[in-house]
């Protein structure tokens, strides 16, 4: 069975090997079948009945023609493939197998009827051989440039690796079978002066060759070849798979010593791949080779590099020299003019070779950047959101499609990263609000799947005021854990709008264990301060009352109202049921703020308005990728109310309230007056107007996006000033008017 | 051969010149031969209109470039010893050259060659590569190809790459910088035929 098989596998082999480039022409059955009067040459004219000699002119000229016809009908059928993309890879991988075989099946007969009685038959079938391989290897040369530059990018890699997997699935094949004939020793006789003699001819006629043919070309070098240059060339004569396939193909009736030269190339083949292969890189370190360089193209070089085509095409013009450059020229625009224009796809045609470097270039940036979490601006002028983790695929490879696709447009924009310092930072906290703000949603209906449903609506709306308040008022350790718990419950719906489907599940993680940004609350902190929270309130003893008193009130406060909230530990209908009667419908005191666990969990709409904000900030280029710039004054007055972190807010409009520097703080108070705090006592001031502050603050607030992106902001500054919960009540009544913002 | 030994008596000073460029005699007689060619009016000088006659000069982007290369501020016209010396530029370098540093750096050495190219780029010579100077490159260079924006963008990340002390031009030596990993003995030479 083993010569039968190994003209299949040799077939992929030699097509690979002949043809670097892509496409790479199949050669065809070349090592067909071992019939004496095998491998027909193909030619597009042949007569049948034609007597040898004119058969093998035939041959030949066929050959030839054969693969200039060849070479353009491929490049024409690709450029009307535009729309059935996916015939691609196969019309190149099936084409010149069809042309193949069709000829050599037509051909076989003519040759059959020619050679059978000839005995030169052998001969001429060998030499039709070669032919058939120049003819196809050239077709594949000629339309090489055409074909790739008509097909699509996944059609080229498609063929590509099949190609490649074929070769390299042929040539482990031969490799098995030459193991095993190697074992098998009825395959192979032994002659020790052949062998040995072979082997020395071997490095001695190759190295003699080299040398010869390097001797000649240096005549017409402009960079001639040195001393090492042969050297490697003559020690790098690896022969392989290919030999040992020839060689089992002889035919052991006409070659009678076919055993002896089977032994003699599997010793040749295991000494040159094993020991010339294995030492021919120490020697090539040994003489300090230069090594191809994988350097990254730049633009300069490409640009310095075309004018020096055309300055030295110029000087040549000059000089009357009608040199390498002169024909060079001459035929680029012949190929522009001629060629080009009718194998191109009319697209392709345009496009200029410097500008597709430029944006081979570009995109090769934008990408290691994303990949870094830095921010890339398109002409378009969509902004691309930093993807803080290289494990956020879905997300690189989309970005990385669009870019690939719509390269033109990608301008990068290098001010941008280098003015951001830690951006990797600002990246995560701003991706960790986004998260949090989309999380929030599922998490929301989620906790509602008690009540009914068509109240529920009502209801969200008021708990997720609610909730929201509740959030900011926790720690964030506590928000933390609170998500840990919640992600568990969260499942499917993932709200996320764009693109950060992951992230939500893994930013949540993230959130959880990055100390960076969020400070580390103690637990002792949080007991301590419920304590007297719990003592001064019945209902929600937020912070508000602690909130302005003292710096440190803020991460306190919110333990305070986060245990607080625990403490009823409610069921989820009763949240609802109190976020009815929410304070600024009425009573005071009433309202159990009550808070389950699910109510801590909920994200506060000021990170949906974050998130919207920061969208808007990136797509104004103005500011560099931080988080969510200063969205609510309400937050940020929070967090001035906390006081840890000292945030300079304008407070937009926020301090309008009257509070000064604590403008914020009123709004916390007059929230919390809604929910009948005991308020460090600016509360009073509120209960109507501040509502109407509130209302018109928090409209803009919910309804994201009209907030005028603010001043940049320390994202650790953020994320604590979310801790601090705007007031809950007033939320909720901005809420109503806006629930579409959830 | 008889036809070198008259023609190289007829130009003054060759062997000044051989010495200078390196050329060999039979290179300089082929160029003279091209030279008087070029030369329609025997005047022994060339004329920018002489380089125009070139036809397929007009077709190159920086044809007319090259030909202001030719000749030297101020001057109207080229001389066979300056058309000479220019084309030693292209000359390949010689590898076995002892490098001795009380020579003058040789017609044809990596640096005078980027010298040359960046006299190209660098029209109103001042040292420097400006925008508009690459703008105008690039453009003679892509012509209808590309959109003028998109050149724009082009130009703009050339500088940008090869700028290093960001006053937004490239002089010489951020030039020689960013093509350091190229070979121009290989980009920059001609094969003179012997």
């Amino acid at each position: 069975p083993l010569p039968p098989c190994l003209p299949i596998f040799l077939h992929p082999l030699s097509s690979s090997s002949l043809s670097p480039h892509l496409p790479p022409p199949l050669s065809s059955s070349s090592l067909s079948p071992s019939t004496p009067s095998s491998s027909s040459s193909p030619s597009p004219s042949f007569s049948p009945s034609s007597p040898s000699s004119a058969s093998f002119l035939i041959v030949s000229i066929g050959g030839d023609h054969g693969g200039s016809d060849l070479c353009c009908s491929p490049s024409l059928h690709h450029r009307f493939t535009k729309k059935v993309r996916i015939i691609e890879p196969l019309l190149i991988l099936l084409r010149n197998c069809t042309y193949e075989l069709s000829y050599e099946l037509v051909n076989f007969f003519a040759f059959k009827k020619c050679f059978v009685n000839l005995d030169p038959g052998p001969l001429l079938s060998s030499v039709s051989l070669s032919l058939t391989s120049f003819r196809m290897t050239f077709c594949g040369i000629g339309c090489n440039k055409y074909v790739e530059a008509n097909i699509s990018q996944k059609s080229r890699t498609t063929v590509k690796y099949t190609m490649k997997t074929l070769a390299s699935i042929a040539e482990t094949i031969i490799f098995i079978f030459l193991g095993i004939s190697a074992v098998d020793k009825s395959k192979w006789a032994w002659d020790t002066g052949l062998i040995s003699c072979t082997l020395i001819f071997i490095f001695v006629f190759r190295a003699l060759g080299v040398v010869m043919q390097t001797w000649v070309l240096n005549w017409f070098r402009l960079v001639p070849l040195d001393k090492i240059d042969q050297v490697v060339m003559s020690y790098g004569g690896l022969r392989g798979a290919v030999a040992f396939a020839l060689v089992v193909l002889l035919d052991a009736e006409r070659v009678p010593a076919k055993d002896y030269f089977v032994a003699t190339t599997i010793i040749v083949v295991f000494f040159t791949v094993m020991f010339q292969g294995l030492t021919i890189k120490p020697l090539v370190n040994w003489l300090k080779v230069p090594r191809a360089t994988n350097r990254k193209p730049t633009i300069n070089e490409e640009i310095h590099e075309r004018a020096f085509d055309h300055c030295l095409t110029a000087v040549e013009d000059i000089a009357g020299l009608n040199g390498y450059h002169h024909w060079r020229d001459k035929w680029e625009q012949f190929d522009k003019n001629y060629l080009s224009k009718l194998l191109l796809r009319k697209s392709v045609y345009r496009k200029s070779e410097l500008w597709e470097v430029y944006q081979k270039i570009n995109i090769r940036d934008a990408i290691s950047v994303i990949d870094q979490g830095g921010n890339v601006l398109t002409s378009a002028r969509l902004s691309l959101p930093s993807m803080a983790s290289r494990a956020s695929f879905p997300e690189v490879t989309n970005v990385t499609n669009y870019l690939r696709e719509n390269g033109s447009g990608v301008c990068l924009d290098l001010q941008v990263i280098d003015n951001v310092p830690g951006a990797k930072v600002e990246e995560e906290s701003e991706t960790h609000h986004f998260l949090a703000g989309n999380l929030y949603k599922p998490r929301r209906r989620q906790t509602l799947h008690d009540s009914g449903d068509h109240e529920r609506q009502d209801r969200e709306i008021f708990q997720r005021n609610m909730k929201s308040r509740m959030e900011t008022f926790k720690t964030t350790r506590h928000k933390r854990h609170s998500h840990k718990k919640d992600r568990s419950q969260k499942r499917g719906s993932d709200v996320k709008e764009q693109d950060l489907n992951d992230k939500p599940r893994r930013n949540v993680s993230w959130q959880d264990k990055d100390p960076v940004v969020v400070p580390v609350e103690s637990e002792d902190e949080k007991g301590e301060h419920l304590e007297p929270e719990k003592e001064e309130d019945v209902g929600i003893t937020f912070v508000a009352r602690k909130v302005p008193d003292t710096p440190k009130e803020r991460p306190k406060s919110v333990p305070a109202g986060l245990e607080v909230c625990q403490s009823p530990s409610m069921a989820p209908p009763s949240p609802t049921c109190s976020e009815r009667n929410l304070p600024w419908k009425g009573g005071i005191g009433t309202l159990p703020v009550c808070v389950s666990m699910e109510a801590t969990k909920i994200i506060p709409i000021d990170l949906q308005q974050a998130w919207n904000q920061s969208i808007s900030s990136l797509e104004s280029l103005a500011s560099p990728p931080g988080p969510v710039e200063p969205l609510h004054p309400r937050v940020s007055a929070l967090s001035r109310l906390g006081g840890q972190r000292p945030v300079s807010y304008s407070g937009s409009g926020v301090s309008g309230s009257g509070f000064g520097s604590r403008g914020a703080g009123s709004i916390v108070a007059q929230g919390i007056a809604r929910f009948e705090f005991p308020p460090g006592g600016e509360e009073k001031e509120e209960e109507e107007g501040a509502l109407s502050d509130q209302e018109q603050e928090l409209q803009p607030l919910m309804s994201s996006s009209v907030r005028p992106p603010g001043r940049r902001r320390n994202p650790c500054v953020y994320l604590r000033s979310l801790v601090t919960a705007p007031p809950p009540g007033s939320e909720p009544l901005a809420r109503s008017r806006g629930p579409t913002q959830l | 051969m008889g036809s070198t030994n008259s023609t190289l008596s007829k130009i003054p000073n060759v062997e000044e010149l051989m010495q200078e460029t390196g050329f060999t005699p039979a290179h300089i007689v082929r160029l003279y031969d091209r030279f008087e060619a070029l030369d329609k009016e025997k005047t022994g000088h060339l004329r920018p209109q002489d380089f125009g006659a070139i036809n397929r000069l007009a077709m190159n982007p920086i044809g007319d470039r090259i030909i202001g290369a030719f000749f030297s501020p101020g001057q109207e016209t080229v001389d066979f010893h300056s058309f000479v010396r220019i084309l030693a530029h292209f000359r390949p370098a010689d590898k076995k050259r002892p490098k001795d540093p009380s020579m003058p750096e040789p017609v044809n050495s990596r640096t005078s060659k980027l010298k040359f190219a960046f006299q190209l780029y660098d029209q109103d010579k001042d040292g420097k590569i400006s925008r508009a100077e690459l703008l105008q490159v690039l453009r003679s260079m892509l012509e209808m190809q590309v959109t003028e924006e998109q050149l724009e963008s082009i130009a703009d990340r050339t500088i940008q790459e090869a700028d290093l002390d960001k006053d937004d031009a490239i002089s010489f030596e951020e030039f020689r910088k960013s093509l350091e990993k190229v070979n121009i003995d290989h980009k920059m030479s001609i094969r003179f035929l012997r």
